[in-house]
């Protein structure tokens, strides 16, 4: 079974959670102690991943890091429709790295907004801030110009992507961060129908969609 | 940037800022209090120590597992916490966590039994029980505390040993205006009861820190699963907690309308009211002030 590397708090191992949910995908949590331990910097965890970061995953005896490309990996091996990542059209490959990209942003302003005021990490929170801003204005921008397409997600087609897991965490939880969300109603409506995928699991400041 | 803190009642009282199992020795830690940057620290020799600006030297205790100090003339001792001192429990900290709301509203939501079925669905409640049976709250210990014991509700998963859905019976303590002790049946030892601690950091009267300490019946072996369920159950709150608005505690009692759920939370108010604190609360319009 797949092994993940994991802390419940952390929105990069949700990410990961949320798409094996999706996919059915069975894995086992080896709990790291991220706060207030840090384990993820101690000497052990560092056999695992030199970066001292998290996720990792185990995957009988293949071991990946770096959120993003798990997703890609993930949905590459686990997902035999091929739609979270489809590999058949250059054009989609080349979005959806796009947005992927993009998620190193968010991850690196608004989440990292939140790591600053939860838990005190040492970041330029102004910074943060504003950066995360100047994404989110450009993926309301993008998400508000799908919805005139009909279109509900982040890259073309009439299928989510890895590209919506990958962002959706970044945002719900960026008002911890102290980052408003008000100002993005596109936004706000597509983290709604994220919400309602089937399969789709929560994390702690994370709600389940309301009941219509 | 807020405003000094020029309550008096707020000045002089002792203020948490650090877990101190997080501290390493001659290490400088910075923080904010009540508005103002402070550093400190645990000196080689184990002696905790706070100090604003250069040298001002503040004073400091160190008591359940926490560095306190004052910006003002601190009264000699803390509150009690006798729990933490008996030998067979073990205390851990679950960590220090920054919500955007003063500690008052922090405060109010931990004594909060009405919001568990829908905050921590599954754990600490579950629709359909959702009824708050009465309990009982008074002021105590010569008007120091507020006391509300025989606090009953079901929960799924109570706690991380709870082996399937349990009634719990709580007993909530405010011995100080930011902090409050929550004591629920152990699910190992019927008679006894295990604590769970919110100390209270007013950053700002908007901010606070969190300080998450347990007191717990179990063995040790497994601290870093309960660590990993309060930070759950904390986490959940944190959203809830930070789109409260007015981030200060509102004490007029014609501001939010109360249900029985609220009665703590009443109690609280009126015993911050009497106490004249001022900082991280908007005070009632008739007491004059």
């Amino acid at each position: 079974m797949i092994k993940l590397y994991d802390f419940e708090l952390s929105v990069n191992c949700y990410k990961q959670r949320l798409l094996m949910s999706i996919l059915g995908v069975e894995f086992e949590s080896v709990l790291v102690d991220f706060f207030p331990g840090s384990e993820h910097k101690g000497e052990e965890f560092k056999k695992v991943n030199p970066l001292g970061h998290i996720p990792v995953i185990d995957d009988g005896g293949f071991v990946l890091r770096d959120a993003h490309a798990i997703l890609i990996y993930l949905a590459a091996k686990y997902d035999p429709t091929g739609n979270w990542y489809r590999t058949s059209d250059p054009e989609l490959i080349g979005e959806t790295a796009q947005w992927l990209l993009f998620a190193e942003g968010t991850t690196n302003t608004a989440s990292a907004a939140r790591l600053h005021d939860s838990l005190g990490y040492p970041f330029d929170i102004d910074e943060c801030r504003s950066g995360a801003h100047k994404l989110f204005r450009v993926l309301e921008e993008h998400l508000w110009f799908r919805e005139q397409e009909g279109l509900d997600w982040i890259c073309s087609g009439d299928h989510p992507t890895i590209a919506d897991i990958a962002i959706f965490p970044d945002v719900m939880l960026s008002e911890e961060g102290g980052v408003s969300s008000q100002p993005y109603p596109a936004i706000r409506r597509w983290t709604d129908r994220v919400k309602r995928i089937p399969g789709f699991v929560v994390m702690p400041g994370i709600f389940p969609a309301a009941t219509a | 940037m807020m405003q000094r803190c020029s309550d008096p009642v707020v000045l002089d009282m002792w203020h948490p800022v650090a877990a101190t199992v997080e501290l390493a020795a001659g290490v400088e830690y910075q923080t904010r209090l009540l508005g103002e940057p402070l550093s400190y620290a645990m000196s080689p020799q184990g002696l905790p120590q706070a100090w604003r600006g250069t040298q001002h030297q503040l004073p400091v205790m160190h008591a359940y597992g926490v560095l306190w100090t004052s910006l003002g003339s601190p009264p000699d001792e803390l509150f009690e916490f006798d729990e933490f001192h008996e030998p067979d429990r073990h205390n851990v900290w679950a960590g220090s966590v920054g919500v955007h709301t003063s500690a008052p509203r922090a405060v109010e939501n931990f004594l909060d039994m009405g919001h568990f079925p829908y905050v921590h669905t599954g754990y600490l409640g579950i629709e359909p029980h959702t009824e708050v049976k009465d309990y009982t709250v008074e002021i105590v210990n010569d008007g120091k505390e507020v006391l509300a014991t025989g606090c009953e509700f079901f929960q799924p998963m109570g706690a991380l040993n709870a082996l399937g859905g349990m009634l719990m019976e709580y007993t909530y303590r405010v011995p100080h205006p930011y902090c409050s002790i929550l004591y629920k049946s152990s699910p190992i030892d019927e008679s006894r009861r295990d604590a769970i601690v919110i100390f209270g950091q007013a950053v700002d009267e908007e901010n606070t820190r969190a300080h998450l300490v347990l007191s717990l019946l179990d063995d040790e072996s497994n601290d870093r699963q309960i660590q990993a369920f309060q930070q759950l159950i904390f986490s959940q709150d944190k959203p809830i907690l930070e789109n409260q608005h007015p981030k200060r505690l509102p004490l007029d009692p014609a501001v939010e309308t109360p249900i029985r759920s609220d009665k703590t939370s009443i109690a609280y108010r009126r015993w911050l009211s009497g106490l004249g604190l001022r900082y991280g609360v908007l005070p009632a319009v008739s007491d004059g002030r």
